[in-house]
């Protein structure tokens, strides 16, 4: 049933898919992130509380969503490396991990820049704000423990083991707000039979959430070919790809 | 058969350990050093040591855990000790278990008699010192396996320095969280079983499934 699936463990053959699906997801990205936020920082209706200071959700809530499941992504594509022994879901899993701790910076800041207006401070050590932290100690002990490796084949291996490891930590991020109710305002989108939030000011968000998925699976896809490139620059397909494309 | 061998591998290591008295003592001595300098460095009112102390005796053991990690399987690995065991017919997981069992042992062991002692250098009564050490002897384990894995992993590279920090930090601070939290409640007469039985799963977990980890870990390490 999932033989299918394994043609693409060669990175020649994962190469030309991601070829294929990155127009699908770079393009469509850019439109909802453009159209999402316009609609979301222009448009949408201001809070009756919070003023037009809300807006940041547009930005906020995606890249917190985001970054948690960009790390779930991440360890999946170890797992499998893992489990199959796949040199190329390795590849992938360091090509996502950037990306998520981009998403978590992202996260971190723009929920700083939103609690000076409404808590009056920029940080405040709170369940939530901890957790998004140690998720980008977690991405950056990833990072730094690939980093360290020469042989790259066994630093995808360590690597895996580590963002494995830290899997265990989202069940943790994801039930604190529950487990510890501080500061930070409940989840608004989760509930969908009562959302908590008015439709109009939902809508964009939900856009710019697809946006942003899209636009972390593009760059994921990018890096992914450009990794796939250099550690195979010395077999025939990625010259010849490396040929085809300066022409 | 089994049980023999790895008797063998705890009586090994516990004979190691306790020929170089010298690294079994250099983290008690620097945990009573760390728990000196918040006295010094936050405030030496009794009040605040009592609200504090927990936590400090916390971060002080993961602090002289991580010193004491790479004990674990740095020596082995280097005079191919470790090697041989993988290559013997012992499983490795079960290696792994009983070496980080004895490096438990020996590095917590002696911090659970050391409490009493830090528990007056900071104030605690006796049955927040009760509870600190539930939480200790519930969670320490957890904070050897998960470390064993990292030092696995790292283990066959040159320049490890701060990385094994990096890589565990992230990792432990659920931990210290509900430990944290379970003295508090204990301080305030609220129930802290539950935070006791959240520690108790994570000990369970990762009981259950680092020595896989380990094993793995350290054949990569092998390669």
């Amino acid at each position: 049933m999932w033989k299918w699936l394994h043609p693409y463990a060669k990175p020649e053959r994962a190469y030309e898919l991601c070829n294929t699906l990155l127009p699908y997801l770079l393009w469509p990205s850019l439109i909802l992130i453009a159209v999402g936020s316009c609609w979301g920082l222009l448009f949408a209706p201001s809070d009756y509380q919070q003023g037009d200071s809300f807006r940041i959700i547009y930005i906020h809530v995606p890249a917190a969503i985001l970054s948690m499941s960009t790390y779930v992504a991440m360890a999946v594509a170890g797992l499998v490396g893992i489990v199959w022994q796949w040199r190329t879901a390795f590849m992938a899993m360091i090509a996502i991990a950037p990306v998520g701790a981009a998403m978590t910076f992202i996260a971190l800041f723009t929920g700083a820049a939103w609690g000076k207006p409404m808590w009056g401070t920029w940080w405040i050590w709170d369940a939530r704000l901890t957790s998004e932290l140690i998720l980008l100690f977690l991405y950056s002990g990833v990072l730094a423990l690939y980093a360290a490796f020469d042989d790259k084949q066994q630093a995808g291996k360590a690597s895996a083991v580590i963002a494995l490891v830290g899997v265990i930590n989202i069940p943790i991020i994801h039930y604190s707000v529950e487990w510890w109710n501080t500061l930070h305002q409940g989840a608004t989108i989760s509930k969908f039979d009562k959302p908590s939030i008015a439709p109009e000011m939902l809508w964009p968000l939900l856009v710019n959430l697809i946006g942003f998925a899209l636009f972390i699976g593009a760059v994921s896809l990018h890096r992914l070919k450009n990794e796939m490139l250099r550690r195979e620059l010395h077999r025939p397909w990625a010259m010849q790809q490396l040929l085809q494309e300066n022409e | 058969m089994l049980n023999r061998l790895i008797g063998g591998v705890v009586k090994r290591e516990l004979t190691l350990a306790l020929r170089q008295k010298a690294e079994v003592l250099q983290p008690l001595i620097f945990i009573i050093m760390v728990v000196t300098l918040f006295p010094l460095g936050v405030s030496p009112s009794p009040e605040l040591l009592t609200r504090i102390g927990p936590g400090v005796i916390w971060i002080a053991a993961i602090l002289s855990i991580l010193l004491s990690l790479e004990r674990i399987f740095r020596d082995d690995f280097n005079d191919g000790s470790l090697e041989q065991l993988m290559l013997s017919d012992l499983p490795v997981a079960a290696v792994a278990v009983a070496k980080v069992f004895c490096h438990w042992l020996i590095s917590i062991g002696p911090l659970l008699f050391l409490l009493p002692l830090l528990s007056l250098l900071l104030n605690l009564s006796a049955s927040t010192t009760y509870v600190l050490a539930a939480t200790l002897v519930l969670g320490t384990p957890v904070l050897s396996f998960l470390g064993a894995i990292s030092v696995a992993l790292t283990v066959g590279l040159r320049k490890s320095g701060l990385l094994l920090p990096l890589l565990l930090i992230p990792v432990f601070i659920p931990l210290l969280i509900f430990a944290t939290s379970a003295i508090d409640s204990a301080r305030s007469q609220l129930p802290y079983a539950p935070q006791l039985a959240i520690i108790g799963a994570m000990f369970l977990f990762t009981s259950a499934f680092a020595p896989s980890a380990i094993a793995y870990a350290l054949k990569v390490s092998q390669h």
